[in-house]
């Protein structure tokens, strides 16, 4: 990336994915405002930010394996963002079901917490990725030198929780749940494979 | 990306302009049929196109009646799609024209039924019923039908009935759900010869008025107003009686989760939602489930002695 092009390229590119990846949300609201959520919407709600942060944490965990295949540096400068992300629209997922769907009834709430399996490894899921939020800055990553990388290794356990958190929350169609099963399968394979073609000493999973 | 249903604005009918209606009838000027509602509307030829006389019954709740738009674009019917969003798409184009429904197993008088001669001199009744979903929604939706025990007292069943089969139609051509295993097809659902029997027990060919919309389980269904939704099968081919507590869809699949009875029980938790609550659909706040889905008094003497957590 030399030249000017590429210095303008690279001072764009982040602002534009940071801007992408609120489309979600924005379309979400739009459906919201315009009556174009179902009967159910708080349903809907639940549902679209949950998928949304299923999806940006397979787009962070993509990072690393397209650094390698690509040899370029920008996948791994994306990580951080996207794993934001998948926190933001996990926060929003409980948020909703918190505020919209039980509307702080506690009684309710910790009874399905402890009742509802489905719920309970939602919940796990949601409390491993509070600490790798909370650690995604540079100074945390220098403070806590390689205990950071060992504290990160949570970014795998997430969704594999959230997958069977899916899956456990669906009645019958287990097909979609599925799919994002094997794709974290996949991308988890990946790492466990580790054919390495920029050089396995270099690799940063 | 989601594409909102094309709904004719004539297709919709206004709260208002419905609860008037329903004033009328309920006044006693009940000729106000169907068929020329019917006629005012546009729908797709089929076997079925009016209605008749339409009475109303005591049996009706007078509770507010969730909007057409809600009752017929938000439901299960996984013949046409998992989504709830699914049914009122991909059953659009889905003919009920022939339509037969055979009654048989231990009756006296076995017989196939083409739709137009089983509702043949019938008088139809609105039952405004309350329905309950197992995952946690409620709606309250005006049905047209009659009830199920008029045509099983014609098929007179014999001392040996002890329990109704029910099959939905198994057609993968006209019913897309149906080419995946996601359920064993073709539906089957069963209810107690005394459930079957009881007065708040109907089948249904009609809603809002109106010519009972596919997506909603056409040409005829099920409705069982104090058990969970699942419970009232939609595009009835089949009705059997035996003398064996038939095997039903949604027990097959998870019989962990979904008892043969299905009662509407606030005390008895489903292992994914708690049933103490429910959320009528159109409201924020959640509502207290009633035991039998509010309807105790008709229908808690069917199970009187029996534990209700063994027989869910
Ligand atoms: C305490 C934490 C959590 C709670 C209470 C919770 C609750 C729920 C509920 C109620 C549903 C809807 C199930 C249904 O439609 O019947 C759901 C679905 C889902 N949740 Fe969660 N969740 C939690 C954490 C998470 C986290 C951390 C993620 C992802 C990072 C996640 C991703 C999903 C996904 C992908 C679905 C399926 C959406 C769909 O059906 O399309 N959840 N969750």
């Amino acid at each position: 990336m030399a030249g000017p092009a590429g210095i303008t390229a690279r001072r764009w590119f982040k602002p534009l994915v940071f801007f992408t990846a609120l489309l979600p949300l924005a379309w979400l609201l739009a459906d919201g405002l315009t009556n174009h959520l179902s009967a159910n919407p708080i349903d809907d709600i639940t549902d679209r930010t949950g998928i949304w942060a299923l999806r940006f944490l397979l787009l962070s965990l993509l990072a690393t394996p397209l650094r390698r295949w690509t040899g370029r540096p920008w996948p791994l400068r994306l990580r951080r963002m996207l794993g934001l992300f998948a926190f933001f629209y996990a926060c929003l997922h409980l948020l909703t079901w918190l505020v919209l769907d039980q509307f702080f009834n506690w009684t309710e709430i910790l009874s399905d917490i402890a009742k509802r399996p489905f719920i309970t490894l939602g919940l796990l899921a949601f409390l491993a990725l509070v600490p790798l939020a909370a650690t995604s800055t540079r100074a945390a990553v220098k403070r806590l030198g390689p205990q950071w990388r060992q504290l990160h290794r949570l970014a795998y356990l997430v969704p594999v929780l959230v997958v069977i958190h899916f899956w456990w929350s669906v009645k019958a169609d287990i097909r979609e749940p599925l799919l994002y099963a094997m794709l974290v399968a996949l991308l988890l394979a990946v790492r466990l494979l580790r054919y390495a073609p920029m050089g396995a000493s270099r690799s940063s999973s | 990306m989601y594409q909102p249903p094309q709904v004719r604005p004539s297709e919709i009918t206004p709260e208002g302009v419905w609860q008037q209606r329903r004033r009328i009838m309920q006044a006693g000027a009940l000729t106000l049929a169907g068929g020329a509602l019917s006629l005012a509307l546009p729908w797709p030829a089929r076997a079925l196109t009016t209605l008749g006389r339409i009475r109303p019954s005591p049996l009706s709740t007078r509770e507010e009646t969730t909007p057409w738009k809600a009752v017929t674009h938000y439901n299960n019917y996984y013949e046409f799609g998992t989504d709830k969003e699914d049914p009122a798409e991909q059953a659009a184009g889905f003919q009920t024209d022939p339509w037969s429904l055979r009654v048989d197993g231990a009756v006296h008088h076995p017989r196939t039924w083409a739709l137009e001669d089983l509702l043949r001199g019938q008088t139809l009744e609105e039952r405004i019923y309350r329905l309950r979903c197992v995952e946690g929604w409620s709606m309250v939706i005006p049905w047209i039908g009659f009830p199920l025990a008029d045509l099983l007292r014609q098929a007179d069943p014999t001392g040996k009935a002890k329990y109704v089969a029910f099959e939905t139609l198994y057609d993968p051509k006209r019913m897309p759900g149906q080419r995946w295993p996601i359920l064993k097809w073709p539906y089957r659902e069963g209810l107690r010869l005394d459930e079957a029997m009881h007065p708040l027990t109907i089948l249904a060919v009609g809603l809002y008025g109106k010519v009972l919309p596919n997506q909603n389980g056409a040409p005829i269904r099920l409705v069982v107003p104090w058990k969970y939704g699942f419970k009232s099968i939609k595009a009835i081919v089949r009705i059997r009686l035996v003398e064996e507590q038939p095997p039903t869809t949604w027990s097959l699949a998870a019989p962990r989760e979904y008892g043969f009875y299905a009662n509407v029980n606030p005390e008895v938790d489903h292992p994914r939602w708690s049933q103490r609550r429910e959320r009528r659909i159109g409201e924020f706040f959640k509502r207290k489930t009633l035991m039998f889905n509010g309807y105790a008094e008709q229908v808690a003497g069917l199970y009187r002695g029996m534990d209700l957590k063994k027989y869910f």
